[in-house]
């Protein structure tokens, strides 16, 4: 009972509810259903994109390139609608999902056989996926009236008075919530992540489970480059940049670990929720947008500072020496002859 | 457990070691490729005043790319970097409009800039948080300060004469920006490869655990570090604020991944514990060609970021590649 009012969820909790009710205070309508919904409509897109840099992060890797691959597959479905308007929407969909998958395994792939570090990899194709996106368009841009009104539509239309776009959101949250606790395959990236010398002597591939990770993300990614397109009604080459950090810092924010291995769907979740009540709150109450990076970057700060110490009390630290990457080991082993001399 | 150690994250530096081969070499060898190949494409290439004319592009995160070098061979990351170029250009833009001379104006660049370091290093190694998950909270703060302080405004009231710093020339083709990136990568590697605050740069990179219990002071090597980038980066913003002559929040948007590029580029082990200044020099200038050199083709912008992406990820993938196959045969 004691965990369940220090976690760090339960922290988060308390802390978006006085936030929303402080906002609520000073106007009224910021408490009403509908805004409060469509406040959560706003963040379903980071929710989705949080959850799977997640997975990556657990595994002690990083994906700078979701931003570039949602872009990319938000460009590529928007011009295929306004070529072919007749195109069913859903295989688009589909379509744009696989896409992303590819480009997600195109990243894991390179970190799992050539064991290039994840951050080397991602910033390269991070900025090649973007360039390709101008290769693609020349530069252009595809416009509401360009794409046909299905292809619109779908995120928009309501379920029980809930905006699809939103179920969508709740939809990954749930296979998420069964994938980290249930499957095995969640539950070897947590191993994988948590220590990677200890994973391999129980015969689970850490490459392997990066790849996945890796894989999922860039599934999502694809997934919300259809989602993004059609919302904003709008594609172009520079689609959601810098939203690759926006997605980190909910992680950072909902206690996921970058060290790897620690993290959970519900904190996850509500980190992405902090940063989009507090995006769509600041103009509510009338404070300058430009407010809002520097709000979101001291909310990140304290946010580690406050994991850091949680994570030390759990006892992890005298493990820290044996927790050691395997690049580090390799290193150890092999050093340098320049450092020799 | 062999058998990963042997195939997993195994650095090209530490491949090319293995057939005698410095990465620098091989670095220098595509440089000097690519030089060829520019000035065979483009006639205006060879002319010494374009040359000159390109360095103003690369010069100013070159600068903050040398220290970052050596913070990442400990093991530490600040993505931060191109936020503090834009805090620190603020508050030189707010120090001009109060009147300050230009001596004034470099100082209070420069130490905003090792504040922010400052900042940056203590939260690091005080609470003991990994450095990438800190400057990516920085990143947003430094960058949303100058965001609040500056809005949607400019400030461009800088006194006559600052101008030099970015724009001037000492002699001939050769400007006051280059030759200053010269002295700081000579200094730079004077730091790194002939003193023992760079060789303990190395020990705390391969193994902070065993750097400490042989006696070196981890924390407050790190945190010097911290400050030093954060210095770097101020010089850095003086010149590109002079250059341009004017200050918006925006500015230097984007500039850590670039730089960071930069240093990976030059063979820093993004893991930490191996690199040196003169890769990082070389990679600078290999960066620094590529651009020029399809600039002068008209190649847009962002079609360079993906040759950049994908030198990054080739020039690190070969090495591995080469190593996989010949251990095929």
């Amino acid at each position: 009972m004691k965990k369940l009012f220090t976690s760090r969820e339960a922290l988060l909790c308390a802390l978006i509810l006085v936030m929303t009710l402080a906002v609520g205070a000073i106007a009224d309508d910021f408490l009403s259903i509908s805004n409060l919904l469509s406040v959560y409509n706003d963040t379903s897109i980071l929710i989705i994109l949080a959850l799977g840099q997640m997975l990556v992060i657990i595994t002690r890797c990083i994906d700078l390139s979701v931003a570039a691959n949602l872009a990319l597959t938000g460009m590529v479905i928007a011009m295929i609608n306004s070529a072919f308007p007749d195109f069913p929407v859903p295989l688009l969909i589909l379509f744009g999902a696989l896409l992303g998958l590819c480009m997600g395994m195109i990243n894991g792939l390179l970190v799992w056989k050539l064991g290039i570090p994840a951050i080397v990899v991602t910033l390269g194709t991070m900025s090649i996926y973007r360039g390709i996106i101008f290769l693609l368009s020349d530069g252009a841009w595809v416009n509401a009236h360009e794409m046909s009104k299905v292809f619109m539509q779908i995120p928009r239309s309501t379920f029980i008075g809930i905006a699809l776009l939103s179920w969508i959101s709740v939809i990954v949250i749930a296979s998420f919530y069964y994938f980290t606790r249930s499957s095995r395959t969640g539950r070897e990236i947590y191993a994988a992540g948590n220590s990677p010398t200890a994973a391999f002597y129980t015969g689970i591939d850490v490459g392997r489970s990066q790849f996945i990770a890796f894989s999922i993300s860039g599934m999502l990614a694809g997934l919300c480059g259809y989602l993004w397109v059609s919302r904003y009604a709008v594609a172009y080459v520079d689609v959601a940049a810098g939203f690759e950090l926006q997605v980190i810092s909910a992680c950072v924010i909902g206690g996921i670990s970058i060290m790897g291995g620690i993290g959970s769907v519900a904190g996850c979740v509500l980190g992405a929720l902090f940063i989009g009540v507090i995006n769509n709150a600041l103009p509510v109450i009338g404070v300058s947008p430009f407010w809002q990076m520097a709000i979101s970057g001291a909310v990140i700060v304290l946010a580690v500072i406050a994991s850091s110490k949680a994570e030390k009390k759990s006892g992890r630290i005298i493990l820290k020496s044996a927790a050691l990457p395997i690049s580090k080991q390799a290193t150890l082993e092999q050093p340098t002859s320049k450092q020799a001399t | 457990m062999q058998e990963i150690t042997k195939t997993k994250w195994q650095q090209p530096k530490a491949l090319f070691k293995v057939k005698k081969l410095p990465w620098e070499f091989f670095l220098i060898l595509i440089t000097i490729s690519v030089f060829i190949l520019s000035a065979y494409a483009s006639p205006y290439f060879l002319d010494p005043w374009n040359l000159s004319d390109a360095t103003f592009n690369f010069v100013e995160k070159a600068i903050v790319a040398l220290p970052l070098a050596m913070l990442i061979i400990c093991r530490d990351i600040d993505l931060s970097i191109a936020s503090i170029i834009a805090l620190a250009s603020v508050a030189m833009g707010f120090a001009a409009q109060y009147g300050f001379g230009i001596e004034m104006i470099i100082i209070i660049g420069i130490s905003v800039g090792m504040l922010c370091g400052l900042v940056n290093g203590w939260v690091v190694t005080h609470f003991d948080i990994p450095a990438i998950v800190v400057t990516i909270g920085t990143m947003s703060l430094f960058r949303g300060i100058s965001y609040i302080l500056l809005g949607d405004q400019v400030l461009k009231d800088y006194p006559e004469g600052f101008d030099y710093f970015g724009q001037g020339y000492i002699y001939w083709v050769f400007s006051f920006e280059f030759l200053l990136f010269l002295i700081a990568a000579l200094f730079f590697y004077f730091l790194l490869h002939r003193t023992n605050f760079g060789r303990r740069c190395y020990a705390i990179g391969n193994n902070p655990t065993a750097a400490f219990y042989s006696g070196i002071n981890v924390k407050r090597h790190r945190l010097i570090l911290f400050v030093i980038v954060g210095a770097l980066a101020g010089v850095a913003a003086v010149l590109l604020t002079s250059r341009l002559g004017s200050t918006r929040p925006t500015i230097a948007l984007g500039w850590e991944l670039s730089i960071i590029t930069m240093v990976v580029l030059g063979g820093v082990n993004i893991m930490g514990g191996a690199g040196t200044i003169a890769g990082v020099f070389i990679a600078v200038f290999l960066m620094g060609i590529v651009t020029f050199g399809l600039g002068l083709l008209n190649v847009p912008g962002i079609v360079m970021s993906i040759i950049i992406g994908g030198m990054l990820i080739a020039v690190i993938a070969t090495p591995v590649l080469i190593k996989k196959f010949s251990k095929g045969n």
